[in-house]
Order: structure tokens, then sequence, then C-alpha cells
């Protein structure tokens, strides 16, 4: 780690260089803090960042994380200048609007690159977060730190091919080690994942510590490989992402059924000829090759977000691969402009952290909103099935209220009812009120008086027929006691379908009377009944006239 | 002692080579023998029930076949040819994939066509009306659009199945295709097999449960490490055999395996 002899003009400091990089990062510019250190006298680079003790963790793991994270907060805060132009002194308003007339050539690189990224990791995380490979993106893309560096060591510049080759090897040369790692151990994946994810992210960051402090050649940008920076994206950047996503969304256009069922079922997919393990590693590849493209604008921290995010929220939508890869696609696509345009408001904010608010934002409407698994969908279907329930009950009151009076007399009081339901004279009449919201009954006298409708009829007798059917084939075909069987019956009778209770009764010999000696009413008689009675008449049951 | 009947195969007489022919096939997982010098002929047009203890090499045997393993020695021919990916259908066992898998049923069904579509063809009209008549043939077809994870035990077995349909081999594996489904589909399945059977297929099926495959299966291969009887199941399905099969909790075989595994691990 000590690299005093490639860095004679500057002070020996080396013995903490994980921390001098920490504080490193926290500032904007370095190449112009290389040169003031340079003029600096010796022993005089006090930094204040080294004296903060929490910054010298000497740790270089994964630990390091929420340290980096802090200290790009505060270099946001503490920025001063600007990147793209002159832009430190104009307000958000002005910058959004600059940011959509495209005036600005970096601006268009910024935008087109950030959104060609979103495609091919959205594409691409389709396939890894149905192979459950989303740790594996996630080491992939610490695992390209090192190649960064030693592409810009090659010939000391920010020359996209080189580094786009150098961490293309060392992203395929990390999942090569988490491979050999599981092969010749008995260690899982998990653990090989979490290893090799740590040691590239240490030697890579090892490394930018030494490119920061060598006194030649042009770093300004090497830094924003760790969070990003869209702005930063070159002409030679641009096209390298377009090629990237060109190819992968070629290759898995023509490759999309040997992807499919590879993903799906790779032993059945070997059994009929498909090269699995190669299309295995053709995917590797390009998500190899996705991830080291998206580093410059997202940066290598947050990079493995836009392979799973979009991915994810594109799995809660929708239950079709082919959809699923359009979906992410477009999630990808959406968070990536969104990322460039939010870090392109203020001076010098970072990229990553805005396409991944963007891309988890995208999520989180998936989360809530989507129409088969979103959390409220699924609150709102319980909701309206419990209000039914509800309303089910209390037409089952009624009946029995009816019942026991062997039907004679007009409707049924709230009171009969809050009787019946052992509640309040409000609750009754709130119930009595959902019931008429829903054409199954009508309120007579002040409201006082409950008259079921032929629809409330239908389904209470319905109701009361499914529980007593349910008791008499438990009683009789399971053989569970009489005095057992009325709670089972309570739930059983909302859910039970048309057919179910044909073959219930065909069962059960088409039986008239339910375990308690109760009469078992038939939906079908009250039909018949209700086409050939009068109008108002009600059935006779509870008539009115 | 091996193989008492049928692999002095009366069917390479005819010229036509056997559906399967395994000679002298040795697989190991992380160096441990998990099969052991397995030869075997397979006549054509038999319904044959593989059947061994837990750890047999049951499903090792038919995925070796298949090639999805690597073997330590041997060689396998399917219709005397090596790799003959066309011919085979393959029941993997149901546990064995994602069922939450964003596809639907007629997507499985038509991956029974990729072996004869080859690379990057797509399916064309023709492999969706036989993958619909496939489905129609487990009575699985109402299903077709559905998505895989909205289907019970033997609705995603039938799925399976219909996918080794429109593969439209002459030699299908299949793996445990009755475990955790329910009476009827496991009496579908079986009258399936018997159609296709009686078509000429050949049809070898890892099943578990004892009692059940003396009704079902013409032949039995019994299976612990090493072939212990192939032959008809009136035959093969007697006391001493399957006692040689089951019985006894070590075998030396499997001693001397863990042995091998010791010294290949270098203790």
């Amino acid at each position: 780690m000590d690299t005093d002899g490639t860095n004679a003009p500057v002070p020996p400091e080396g013995r903490l260089g994980v921390r001098r990089l920490v504080a490193a990062f926290s500032r904007r510019d370095l190449s112009r803090r290389a040169g003031r250190r340079v003029a600096r006298p010796k022993g005089g680079d006090k930094s204040p960042h080294s004296k903060n003790p929490r910054a010298a963790s000497p740790s270089v793991s994964i630990r390091v994380h929420p340290w980096l994270i802090l200290l790009l907060f505060l270099s946001t805060v503490s920025a001063h200048a600007a990147r793209i132009g002159d832009i430190a002194e104009t307000n958000i308003w002005e910058q959004a609007l600059r940011f959509f007339t495209f005036q600005d050539p970096s601006v268009r690189y910024a935008l087109i690159g950030s959104m060609l990224l979103g495609i091919s990791c959205g594409l691409l995380g389709s396939f890894i977060v149905v192979r459950k490979m989303a740790l594996v993106g996630d080491a992939l893309s610490h695992a390209v730190l090192p190649g960064v560096a030693i592409g810009f060591l090659w010939n000391m510049s920010k020359d996209p091919l080189a580094i786009f080759i150098g961490a293309t090897i060392a992203g395929l040369l990390g999942t090569v080690v988490v491979h050999a790692i599981k092969q010749t151990t008995h260690l899982k994946e998990d653990t090989a994942l979490g290893l090799v994810l740590a040691v590239f992210f240490a030697v890579g960051i090892c490394l930018l510590t030494i490119i920061q402090r060598l006194p030649t050649g042009n770093k300004s940008g090497i830094d924003k490989f760790l969070f990003g920076q869209a702005a930063a994206i070159g002409l030679t950047d641009l096209k390298l992402m377009a090629v990237v996503t060109a190819l992968a969304v070629i290759v898995v256009w023509i490759g999309y059924k040997e992807f499919l069922v590879t993903s799906f079922d790779t032993g059945f997919a070997h059994s009929v000829g498909i090269p699995a393990q190669a299309f295995h590693y053709a995917l590797m590849l390009l998500v190899a090759f996705a991830v080291v493209i998206a580093l410059q604008a997202v940066g290598v921290v947050l990079v493995s977000a836009m392979l799973i995010t979009p991915a994810a929220a594109a799995y809660l939508l929708t239950d079709r691969m082919h959809r699923m890869l359009w979906l992410a696609s477009l999630f990808g696509l959406i968070a990536g402009a969104a990322g460039a345009f939010f870090s392109f408001l203020g001076p010098n904010l970072p990229t990553g952290p805005f396409m991944v608010l963007g891309a988890t934002a995208v999520f989180a409407l998936a989360f809530v909103f989507g129409p088969k698994h979103g959390v409220l969908t699924r609150w709102l279907r319980q909701r309206s099935r419990s209000a039914r329930t509800q309303r089910e009950n209390t037409l089952k009151s009624i009946y029995h209220v009816l019942e026991a009076r062997e039907f004679q007399g007009d409707g049924v009081s709230l009171r009969e009812l809050a009787e019946r339901r052992r509640e309040t004279n409000e609750e009754a009449q709130k119930q009595s009120r959902q019931l008429v919201k829903h054409d199954l009954a009508t309120l007579h006298e002040e409201g006082n008086v409950i008259f079921l409708t032929p629809d409330g009829w239908q389904i209470a007798a319905a109701i009361v027929r499914n529980h007593r059917l349910w008791e008499l084939y438990l009683t009789n075909a399971a053989h569970i006691a009489a005095d057992h069987v009325h709670e089972d019956a309570e739930k059983i009778e909302h859910v039970l379908g048309e057919e179910v209770v044909r073959e219930l009764e065909r069962k059960l010999g088409f039986a008239r009377q339910d375990p308690h000696g109760r009469v078992i009413p038939n939906p079908d008689d009250l039909r018949r009944a209700a086409a050939s009675a009068p109008r108002d008449s009600l059935l006779g049951y509870g008539k009115r006239s | 002692m091996k193989a008492p009947t049928a692999t002095s195969g009366p069917a390479s007489t005819t010229g036509d080579p056997p559906p399967l022919e395994v000679h002298d096939l040795t697989v190991a997982y992380h160096k441990k023998p998990v099969l052991w010098g397995i030869d075997l002929v397979v006549p054509p047009g038999k319904l044959i029930g593989i059947v061994g203890p837990n750890g047999a090499g049951k499903s090792t045997l038919i995925k070796a076949a298949m090639g999805l393993l690597p073997i330590s020695s041997g060689w396998v021919k399917i219709f005397g040819k090596e790799k003959n990916y066309r011919r085979v259908g393959y029941v993997p066992q149901r546990e064995s994939v994602d069922w939450d898998f964003p596809v639907s049923v007629m997507d499985v069904v038509l991956m029974g066509r990729y072996g004869h579509l080859g690379l990057f063809k797509r399916p064309a009209k023709r492999d969706r009306e036989i993958a619909r008549e496939c489905l129609d043939k487990v009575k699985m077809l109402p299903y077709a659009n559905r998505q895989i994870s909205n289907l019970s035990g033997g609705q995603q077995q039938r799925v399976f199945l219909a996918r080794a349909l429109a593969q439209e081999s002459d030699l299908y594996f299949m793996d445990e295709p009755f475990a955790g489904v329910d009476a009827a589909t496991e009496s579908a399945i079986i009258e399936l097999l018997h159609e296709l059977k009686n078509r000429g297929k050949t049809l070898m099926v890892v099943h578990h449960d004892l009692p059940t495959a003396r009704n079902y299966f013409d032949m039995l291969l019994l299976l612990n490490m090493r072939v212990v009887a192939f032959g008809p199941t009136e035959e093969v399905f007697t006391h001493e055999l399957l006692q040689n099969t089951y019985g006894g909790r070590l075998t030396i075989l499997s001693e001397v395996a863990e042995a091998v595994r010791q010294r290949g691990n270098g203790t």
C-alpha cells in the first residue's frame, strides 16, 4: 500500500492510504488538490479529514461503504465549482431549462448515455433476477474496480476503451474466482461472493489511491467511477455504450428462446442439446459489459442496483418473460434519464444515487400499485372481501330473525337485527345502510324497518344454505361432532362456489335438514317464487302491502 | 447376477440399435463414485421402472445417460449414437425448477419443441399446434395461458409431461413423475405412459414406491450404485433381489466409495 517510490514529490503519508483516499473523495477536484499538496512544505499536509477518528477505519472491506456514502454527502455540501459549463451561479429552474433544450453537447451525451445504460442494465438484469443471481451482479460490479484502475494506468489517461477492457477482465476474473472457490472447497456461493466482492473492491481502492498520488497524467474524473457522474460521459464513452447496448439487445433477441429455457430449466435445456453453459457465460459476459459501460455514470458502488431494481419492478408487474424484458428496459431508461436530469440540477451532484433513487421510485410504485401483487391492490381486495362478508352476515341475521318467527310479519326492525347480532342499534343501522347501498334491502318507517330485495333474499338464503350444508357435510362425511361444526361453517359459508355446492348437495342426497334440525333453504325455489309472485309481495316472507 | 435377462439383447439381432445401451458407466460426484460399472441394454417398447433406495443413483443414471453429468468412464449410446438429443424426451423432477418463473403453461410446453427447432430458430405455428395437442392430451389445454405458479402439484406434473410429449421422442426419461401428485393425476399419467408404450416408445421412469412399481411397469431396473437386477417385473420383483437392493445398511460398495472420496481429497 505504501507507494512512496512512485510518488517522490509528495510527503510520505502512505500509512493510512484508505483513509486518505476516503478523504480525497470528499474533495471535488483531485488534480488541483494534488497540485496544491506538492507546493506545500513537508509535513504540512494535515488534512482535517485525517483528524477525524471515524474516517480512520483501517478496514478495506465492505465496511468502507457507509463512510464513502457519508463523505459523499459532505462533498456535495462543500462543493463549489461546476463540471458542465459554469452552472454554479444559475438556479435550478434555469438548469432544468438548459437540460431540456439540450444546447450543451455534454447534456446530450449524459442523457443519451444514461438512457442506453438503463436499457442494457434493465434487459440483462431481468435474467439476473429470474436466475436468482442478484448477488452475482453485486460481486461482479465491485470486482471491476481494479480493472478500471489498471485500464487507467495502462497509458495514464482516462481512455474509455482501455478502462472498458480492464474492467471487463477484472469482472470476469472475479466470477471465475467465485466459481473456483465454490468448486474446490465446501464453502457455499454466498460466502465466495462476499469474499471476492470485498477483496476486489479493496484492491481497486488501493490502486485508485496510487493513481491519486501520481504526479503526472490527467487524473480528473477517475474518482467519478465510485459514485458516477453522467456529465463525465464523453463521445467515445457514448459510442461504446451504444455498441454494448445494441449488442445486448441483438444477442437477447436472437437467443431469447435459449436464454429462456436455460434460465428456467437448465437440465432440460441441456437434454435437448442446447449448450446451457455457453449461454450462461455469454450472459455473464454481457452483464459484465453492461456493468462496465454503466460505471462512468452510475459508479461501482451502486451499479448492481441498476441491474436489479428495474428488473425487480418489472417482475412485480408481469408474469411473462418477454414483457418483463420490455418493462425492465423501459424502467432502466426512465431511471437513467431521471438520474442524468437530477444530477444536472445542482453543482457537482453524483448521478448514480439519483438513478438508483429513480429506479427505486418505479419499484415503489409497482410495489404499492401493481395490479396483481401490489400492496395497495391486495389491501383493497382484502377490504372489499371483508365488506362483502360483513354484508352477507347481516343478511344471514335478517334471515334468522325471519326464520325464528316463521316468516310472519312485516320486515325486520333495526332493534331485532341488533339483538340478533348482539350489537348496538347504531351498528345495525350502519349495516342496513350498506345493504341499501348494494340494492340488497330497502328501509322503511324512517329507516327503522328493513325489507330485503329479491337479490338480498337470494344471497341470504344462499349463505344460510352454504352454512347448513357444510355443517351437515362435516357431521355426516367427516364425522365431526355437531357442536363443533358451527365455527368452521361460519368461514366456509362465504367461500363455497356454486359448483362445490352442487357437489355437496349430491353427496348429501339433497338433504333438507341440517344437523340441528333446521331447514336448508333453497335459493332456486326463491328464484322461482320471485318470478311468479306479485312485484311488491317480497315472496310472502317479509311481506309489505 | 447382473441383468438376468434382456441384456443378451435380441434387439441387436434385428439390426435396429437398442434405445439405450450403457457400457461400463461410472459416475462420481466430487470424486465419490455414485454409479459403478453400469452395463445395460434396454429393449424397445417397454415401460421400465428404475427403483432403489435413496442415494442409489437413480436420477444420476438417467442424467448421465442424457449427458447432463460428466462421466468418469464408460459410454452411453442412444439408438446407437452418442448425444442423440432429438430422440430423447426428459421429465425432470418437479422441484428442480422455480415455479414462480415468469412463463405461461404454453411457453413451457413449447420448450419441448426446442430440440427439433435447433439453435436460434423460433417456434412456428406448427409447433404451437403440437404443443396445444399435447396440452389437450394431459387435459391442461384450458390452462394454456396461465402463469405456471397458479398450478397445483398435479397440474405442474401434467405440464411437464405435455412438454415431454411435445418432444416427440422415442426414448423417455422421467424422474419421479408420480411424486406429490393427486390420485387422479397419477392414474392419468400411468394411462399416458401405457399409451406411449403402445406406440412403440421406450420409457424409463424413476420410481420410489415399491408396491405400485410392481403393477405399473413391464420391467424393473433394481439399482443400488450398481445394477442389482434388470428384467421383466415378475422375474425381478423377488424377495431376494429386493433384499439385495434395499437390504443392509452399508454395502461394501458404498464403504469403498467413501474411501475413494477421502483418498481423492488428500486425507
